[in-house]
């Protein structure tokens, strides 16, 4: 019986070589402690009734030097666990977006194409995929041990996170956080193929609207067009061009054009609008599903060339946004 | 500790009237003031909660045996295991160290009479109980489905279960928690016999401080973010519904503000027991004991400051994570430095096999390993794989069960002697700790494995693979069961036929040790007073030991 | 030293309880008490706190917009008047210092009239509230903005529930003080208080202090947002 799940993703063997080095020490450490014990209690075990013990009761040099080899080897687990971290939680620049949504109690995944699955997704292998996942309910998880990958869906935001496959096959897709009575069943599989079989598979079945196209149809469908038009003394910015620019606030600050400023844009338009245009956008939350954020926010991304969208995805670090914060 | 031969000529020791038999009535004990008394409801309290919590983890593993969700439905499991973990935390984890042991021996162990507050322990009882049986008043009609944990919005928009009704209940309790850190704290400024410098206070007294610093700071936050829980779900408020703007990860924040501290209330008094339990034993003074002391300091502080490694994938940011990562490793180094002390006192010792030390020693195992698992999910790397696996659910266990409840049982069986004034029997009580090792080991190791393996944590059923390890896990559940189920037995038993103890049967130091077994109602007639160094074992063994 | 501080009844003043050495101790164990007691406090309104702090700073213009919908003039005089209730409070802990009976009590009725105003206030603007659809819940309405006369964001509820959180919380803590006080006065009544004795009175008015200083950082965060003009 294995005790490792299988290693299908790029970090899979960093982590469980992450894995393996705190096993030792765990073990070592255990083993060690373990022992001495035992040995101690029975090498020194009470004799006679009335039996009391010499007076060995403290050394200050033995305190300095097991708390500073503790200290040196958590150090040493610190920086390694962060360094393996960074790699997971920085997407490169150039993975292909997918887009997640999580609902009670399925997973709804939808390709830029336009191809729709319903808890199965099918990626290539050799090829950083990024995931921007949105929940329409209760906080999910997004859970593939094969890939060592998992990142919280949380309602209210998007949630980016990335892997990148490395072994074709079908792997165990789990919602890891407790979401409700279907929570065990909210259950799937990731396929990973060769180039060749993927490419097969996305030619294959009908794909429906790209996902942009949906997105264009529901920019319409608002009337976000009536303000966000492409003409001179429009109320609003134009959107052409405008994801991975860098964009001057009102408040003096500069942002970069990601997913989550543009999710915010909708739903919290006050928090930061952009320098020199009128405070008179309405605010849609919970007035458009996530489903439609997704889409609206693929559509305004196809606006924009596809080298800024790599700029955007190779931004450091969070590329979620959340209300400010501890 | 030792009391000067001439200060106090020795008590008569023919039939003292104690505080058992002092009164009798239920009233008596219902209205009681008398901490030793307050620490018996106790025991009678956690001991009923640990019981139920524990046929609820009886069905856990039973529903888990077979890879499909054949015997509870989907709703009713999660019922289960939420109240599972309710009442093992809130109503056995929490109370039971401070409430049961920290009661009766902490005024005993300081020379007072009682603590600073005797209405108020009352008091910490009574909320205690009322607030267990609000909580369970919903499980009884219908139970709640979150998970201990409570997350939104599911708690507080899409759960179908008396979510408000035990956020009460557990608000309640949190009185008792926050009055019982409130008592002890002041009881330890205020009341020590003279002589009794913080220097040669019992470690078991700098446990139940720094537990009693953690009980009154945090307990309150989570005392709020329920009552914002039960108002949001109330008043529809959208404090913590993104719907309504609000922000699910700030309700995370807030419960592990509390909660991760909530663990050290739970280990810290366990470390205290063994302290005692190590040095008792060994006939050793313990060593390092102003390290042990600062340690349980340092831990109630930095307990504080580690709380965000419970959401290292919730999409808080990258330097979040690694703050709290680099100081979770830090709050580990004192409980490190806790366990070379320990082991070093056996060292040299004079160790008596007697059930106490048994524990002890599966303590020190058990948690070094159980702590060390806790390094590994303090490491950004590795925790985003087993994060809600059932790899966490091994880690807790192995610390909460494997450390703290057998430091319970190894306090409950070395100052059994005072507390009743009988010997339970050595050959049952030995046993019972085997079995509790074997079992405890068989039905947890394997979760390790699992997890890893990627079982999710909370799973009504999983796939087939999963299942030997599950089966496994099972088994060493029914044998862990058996092992709780002797001391209630024996303990029972040895109340009426158990042989009498002498007052220090086991030739510790210790002014606990220098009452009569068990102790009259006001502990020390003639206040003690006290002078050398602590845990001198030389006068100790004078005074009639047993070996 | 070496004597045991064994106080025989009839030699130890009546408020001694027996397991305290002498009432020194005693008092200095109550005050100590008291004291951590306003702590655990400080953490239990500081989770509120922390709420606000965050959504405030997330939805900037619509805390401004709704803080400007509450009554500054109601609210200024509430602080006012529970300042002076702290003067009030803080005569009557002198006056059962120097066991002054009539004086404990009208001063601890003062304290209560002021408090009982307070809260007499609050339902006032509790009530408008309530007649605006400003409580947050399904019958919430967005307020229009008082300067533009337009809909304030949506986000304007999150103000009104941290709102009515928060001062309800305090009025619940006021209500409290106000059953402390009640209890002060039929204990001033029986003579209780004395130069020897005055410890209730002194930890209660540590804890009306507290629930005082509590909306002193109410008024100005709830209060006065984004205020130009009154």
């Amino acid at each position: 019986m294995s005790l490792f799940p299988e290693q299908a993703s790029t970090f899979a063997s960093h982590v469980d070589a992450l894995y393996g080095f705190l096993i030792a020490v765990t073990a070592f450490f255990s083993l060690l402690i373990g022992t001495l014990v035992v040995v101690f209690a029975i090498r020194y075990r009470r004799r006679s009734p009335d039996e009391i013990a010499t007076d060995v009761h403290e050394s200050g040099l033995l305190e300095i030097v097991w708390t500073v080899i503790p200290l040196g080897l958590v150090l040493i687990m610190f920086a390694w666990g962060a360094s393996v971290y960074f790699r997971i939680t920085r997407p490169p620049a150039d993975a292909i977006d997918l887009y997640v949504t999580a609902k009670q109690w399925m997973w709804k995944i939808q390709h830029t194409d336009g191809h729709r699955e319903m808890n199965e997704l099918h990626v290539p292998i050799g090829q950083p995929v990024r995931l921007t996942m949105a929940s329409e309910d209760v906080i999910h998880s997004f859970y593939v041990p094969a890939f060592r990958f998992k990142r919280d869906v949380v309602p209210g935001r998007f949630s980016i996170a990335w892997f990148e496959a490395t072994k074709p096959g079908r792997y165990h897709l789990f919602c890891a956080e407790f979401c409700g009575t279907r929570h065990s069943g909210m259950i799937g599989w990731v396929y990973a193929m060769k180039p060749a079989d993927y490419q097969a598979w996305l030619s294959g079945g009908a794909s429906g609207e790209t996902l942009a196209a949906a997105g264009a149809r529901r920019f319409q469908e608002q009337a976000c067009n009536t303000c966000h038009a492409e003409q001179k003394g429009a109320r609003g910015p134009t959107l052409v061009g405008i994801f991975g620019k860098s964009v001057r606030m009102q408040n003096g600050q500069t942002v970069v054009v990601d997913e989550a400023y543009l999710r915010e844009s909708i739903t919290n338009p006050q928090a930061r609008l952009v320098e020199g245009f009128p405070p008179i956008m309405p605010t849609y939350q919970g007035l458009i599903s996530e489903d439609g954020l997704l889409q609206l926010i693929a559509y305004i991304k196809s606006l924009s060339p596809a080298p800024a969208e790599g700029a955007a995805a190779a931004a450091p670090t969070p590329t979620e946004r959340k209300p400010a914060k501890p | 500790m030792s009391t000067p031969a001439a200060t106090a000529p020795p008590e008569p020791r023919v039939h003292p009237v104690n505080y058992l038999n002092a009164r009798y009535g239920v009233k008596s004990w219902l209205l009681t003031v008398d901490h030793k008394r307050i620490a018996i409801l106790y025991l009678i309290g956690v001991t009923f909660f640990f019981a139920i919590g524990g046929l609820f983890a009886a069905l856990i593993r039973l529903e888990l045996l077979t890879p499909a969700g054949d015997v509870f439905q989907s709703e009713t499991y999660n019922k289960i295991f939420t109240t599972h973990g309710v009442l093992m935390v809130f109503f056995f984890m929490i109370p039971a160290i401070p409430g049961v042991l920290g009661n009766f021996l902490l005024p005993l162990m300081i020379g007072a009479k009682d603590v600073a507050f005797p209405r108020l322990n009352l008091l910490s009882w009574y909320l205690f109980v009322i607030g267990g049986l609000i909580a369970l008043w919903a499980v009884v009609h219908g139970g709640v489905d979150t998970g201990w944990t409570f997350y939104t919005p599911y708690s507080t928009v899409y759960s179908n279960g008396w979510v408000v009704v035990t956020a009460v209940g557990i608000f309640i309790n949190g009185f008792s928690s926050i009055l019982t850190g409130l008592n002890f704290l002041v009881t330890i400024h205020t009341m020590r016999a003279p002589g009794m410098n913080w220097m040669r206070m019992p470690l078991f007294c700098w446990g139940m401080y720094a537990t009693a610093i953690i009980q009154i700071l945090g307990t309150p936050v989570v005392a709020i973010t329920l009552l914002l829980v039960a108002a949001e779900r109330l008043f529809h408020l959208g404090i913590f519904d993104p719907a309504q703007g609000g922000d699910p990860v700030l309700f995370q924040h807030l419960f592990w503000f509390y909660s991760h501290p909530a663990v050290y209330i739970m280990i810290l008094p366990a470390m205290a027991v063994i302290s005692e339990l190590v040095t008792g034993m060994a006939r050793k003074p313990i060593f390092g004991y102003k390290f042990i002391a600062g340690s349980s300091v340092a831990i109630a502080v930095l307990s504080f400051l580690v709380w965000g490694h419970h959401m290292f994938v919730s999409g808080q940011s990258v330097y979040a994570g690694l703050v709290f990562s680099i100081l979770s490793f830090m709050v580990a180094i004192p409980s490190a430095i806790k366990v070379f002390n320990w082991t070093t006192t056996l060292y040299k010792g004079s160790v008596s096999y007697q059930t106490p030390l048994l524990y002890a020693l599966g303590f020190i195992g058990l948690f070094t390993f159980g702590g060390l698992t806790g390094l590994m999910l303090a490491t950004l790397g590795l925790d985003i794989h087993v994060h809600d696996t059932y790899f966490i659910v091994a880690h807790f266990h192995y610390i909460m069960v494997g450390g703290t409840i057998m430091a319970y049982l190894g306090g409950l069986h070395y100052w059994w002697p005072k507390i009743s004034g009988k010997l339970y029997p050595e050959y049952w009580s030995r046993v019972s700790a085997w079995v509790i090792f074997i079992g405890f080991n068989l039905t947890f190791f394997p979760q390790f494995l699992v997890g890893y393996l990627g079982m999710p944590r909370r799973y009504h059923a999983y796939p087939d693979e999963f299942q030997v390890l599950n089966v496994m896990s099972t088994a060493g559940a029914s044998i862990l069961g058996i092992g709780y189920v002797i001391p209630l037995v024996y303990f029972f038993w040895s109340m009426r036929y158990g042989k009498d103890a002498a007052d220090n049967p086991w030739g510790a130091t210790g002014l606990e040790w220098q009452t009569p077994s068990p102790p009259p109602t006001e502990n020390f007639p003639v206040t003690p007073v006290v002078s050398g160094r602590p845990y001198d074992y030389t006068t100790a063994v004078e005074a009639g030991a047993r070996g | 030293m070496a004597e045991a501080a064994h106080t025989l009844a009839h030699d130890a003043p009546p408020e001694l309880q027996h397991h305290f050495v002498d009432l020194e101790a005693q008092k200095q164990a109550s005050s100590l008490a008291m004291w951590i007691f306003l702590v655990t406090e400080v953490l239990f309104f500081g989770g509120l706190f922390t709420a606000y702090v965050v959504y405030r700073s997330t939805y900037r213009p619509a805390f401004e917009g709704a803080s400007n919908l509450l009554d500054i003039k109601l609210g200024a005089f509430n602080t006012a008047v529970l300042i002076l209730s702290s003067l009030t409070m803080a005569l009557s802990v002198w006056a059962s210092s120097r066991g002054r009976k009539n004086l404990i009590i009208l001063f601890l009725a003062l304290t209560m009239l002021l408090g009982g105003t307070f809260l007499g206030i609050k339902v006032i603007e509790y009530k408008q509230k309530f007649d605006h659809h400003e409580v947050p819940g399904p019958h919430f309405v967005v307020p229009e903005n008082v300067a533009t006369g337009k809909p304030l964001p949506r986000q304007a509820e999150m103000f009104f529930s941290l709102y009515f959180c928060m001062t309800g919380l305090h009025a619940l803590h006021m209500i409290v003080g106000m059953g402390l006080l009640a209890w002060l006065i039929a204990k001033a009544r029986r003579g209780a208080f004395s130069i020897r004795y005055n410890t209730p009175v002194d930890l209660v008015g540590l804890y009306w202090h507290f629930v005082d200083i509590v909306w002193i950082f109410l008024f100005p965060l709830l209060y006065l947002l984004g205020r130009h003009t009154l």
